[in-house]
């Protein structure tokens, strides 16, 4: 019942190939999302208690707005990406905060795949638990000011993006503060002005899936999130082995 | 080292001050006003080259901090919180400078326009790399920390300025020799070579105190371990209670 699930060593070869180095990679990266959810769904309670945030971050922004529809349903995009701005926070630091404790990312670090590969497991495992969030969010966000989505693709899409978008730095920064006093703080502090422009894009597209979209603009913050994330993707690949060695 | 140093700091930065002494003058006394917006434009003389210096300085922290990430040196890491820290009191310096501009000329002290954004977006990521530097005591992450949060932050840069500029944009294009009068000209780059010379001067002084405290910092003794926490539960471990 309580035993611990020990991914399947990874095979080293002495001389290996591209195409072992590649399998090696995707498996580090397959892994470690595979360890990730396993962990939040072995700890669900944490889930929970992460979307029910989020549906009080909406509910308190509703209160704070006032019963006025016409401003609520304006508004709905910016209401949702905040609320998953902030639950993301703490998603964030849970999930590095896993590792550092107990020492199991040094365990990590032993296994024989580059650390990026540790990083995007970990980032990717984090955009699914985004998604997740936003799937409950988005329709408490609906519910509370009224809004409709008319263009679901768009939605679907912009959602996607924006939460690879959060995820990508926020991993990267968790990692940086994981072991900093007064991490609780200085998350949030180092991310939210970084992601300014996913928080830009993510929420004039999520306005526009909402109230249509007769200027054509949808395809341009779209771009904005999808180069936002590839910038990001990269830089932060690159520079992860850095942060989790020092 | 030290004391060559020390003195080629502090005549760059005297040598700045005197000089943007002379821009002022030259903008405030000597200069034509400007003709929409009276005298309130000749703060063009000191917003425009802070703007630039601004920039340039954290371009150089972006290449000492990738420096530092590749060597591991300590100067590096001394180089990069010196202009952090520069470019920081910049832009800090820059809004405050743009909002006295904006109340007058455009009627309000804040708007969504992409270079105010881009600069208030810009202080509060190199702000918080100077506070995560203050936070961590170990030496070689800090430099780490450092040095990453810096490049991170500036490749931020370009993508913020794009993403508010595709917002609707109050400001005016940006200053060149074509877009100003050449009796304007003269006081503006007497000022951008001085806020230059000035943000060296303050980078090399400020450098050097970072890489002393640094040397300081490896001097030191190690702090003795803290004692072990009082054992209450009695050393037979009989339950407690």
């Amino acid at each position: 019942m309580s035993e611990v699930e020990v991914p399947a060593p990874l095979p080293r070869p002495a001389q290996p190939g591209l195409g072992s180095v590649l399998v090696g990679v995707f498996g580090g990266v397959l892994a470690v999302i595979r360890k990730d959810l396993l962990v939040e769904w072995r700890a669900r309670a944490q889930v929970v208690a992460l979307l029910g945030f989020a549906v009080v971050v909406l509910l308190l922004f509703s209160f704070a707005v006032g019963p006025d529809s016409m401003a609520l349903a304006r508004h709905a995009g910016g209401y949702l990406w905040l609320a998953l701005l902030l639950s993301s926070t703490l998603l964030l630091a849970r999930s590095m905060q896993n590792e550092v404790e107990s020492g199991a990312l040094e365990g990590l670090l032993l296994v024989p795949v580059p650390a990026a590969s540790i990083f995007y497991g970990k980032a990717l495992a984090n955009t699914v638990l985004l998604v997740l969030v936003a799937l409950v969010a988005l329709p408490v966000d609906l519910a509370i000011t009224g809004a409709a989505i008319v263009s679901p693709g768009v939605a679907v899409a912009v959602v996607v993006l924006g939460a690879a978008g959060v995820a990508a730095p926020g991993t990267f920064y968790a990692a940086l503060t994981a072991r900093v006093a007064g991490r609780q703080l200085l998350l949030p502090l180092l991310l939210f002005p970084l992601i300014v422009p996913a928080l830009l894009g993510a929420v004039k597209a999520t306005t526009l899936a909402m109230t249509g979209d007769p200027m054509g603009q949808v395809p341009s913050w779209l771009t904005l999130l999808l180069a936002f994330d590839l910038i990001y993707w990269s830089l932060c690949g690159l520079l992860f082995e850095k942060v989790v060695e020092a | 080292m030290t004391s060559r140093s020390y003195v080629a700091g502090a005549a760059l930065s005297a040598i700045g001050f005197a000089l943007l002494v002379v821009a002022h003058y030259l903008g405030l006394f000597v200069a034509p006003r400007e003709a929409m917006m009276g005298d309130v434009g000749r703060i063009l003389y000191v917003h425009v080259p802070t703007a630039w210096g601004a920039l340039l300085f954290y371009l150089g922290a972006f290449v000492a901090a990738i420096g530092s990430l590749w060597s591991g040196r300590r100067g590096w890491d001394a180089a990069t919180t010196a202009m952090v820290e520069v470019g920081t009191v910049m832009t800090f310096l820059l809004l405050v400078q743009g909002s006295l501009w904006a109340r007058p000329t455009w009627g309000t002290y804040w708007t969504w326009d992409p270079r105010l954004t881009t600069s208030a977006v810009l202080a509060a990521a190199f702000g918080v790399v100077l506070l995560l530097r203050r936070l961590i005591d170990q030496p070689a992450r800090r430099a780490t920390a450092t040095a990453v949060a810096t490049i991170v932050a500036f490749v931020d840069v370009p993508i913020v300025y794009f993403s508010v500029k595709w917002w609707n944009s109050l400001h005016q294009p940006v200053s060149s020799r074509q877009t100003i009068d050449s009796p304007m000209m003269q006081p503006l780059l007497i000022a951008a070579v001085a806020v230059l010379l000035l943000g060296i001067g303050l980078s090399v002084l400020r450098w050097r105190v970072e890489l002393a405290r640094l040397l300081a910092e490896e001097a030191a003794p190690d702090l003795p371990d803290a004692p072990a926490p009082l054992d209450l539960s009695g050393a037979s471990g009989a339950p407690r209670g």
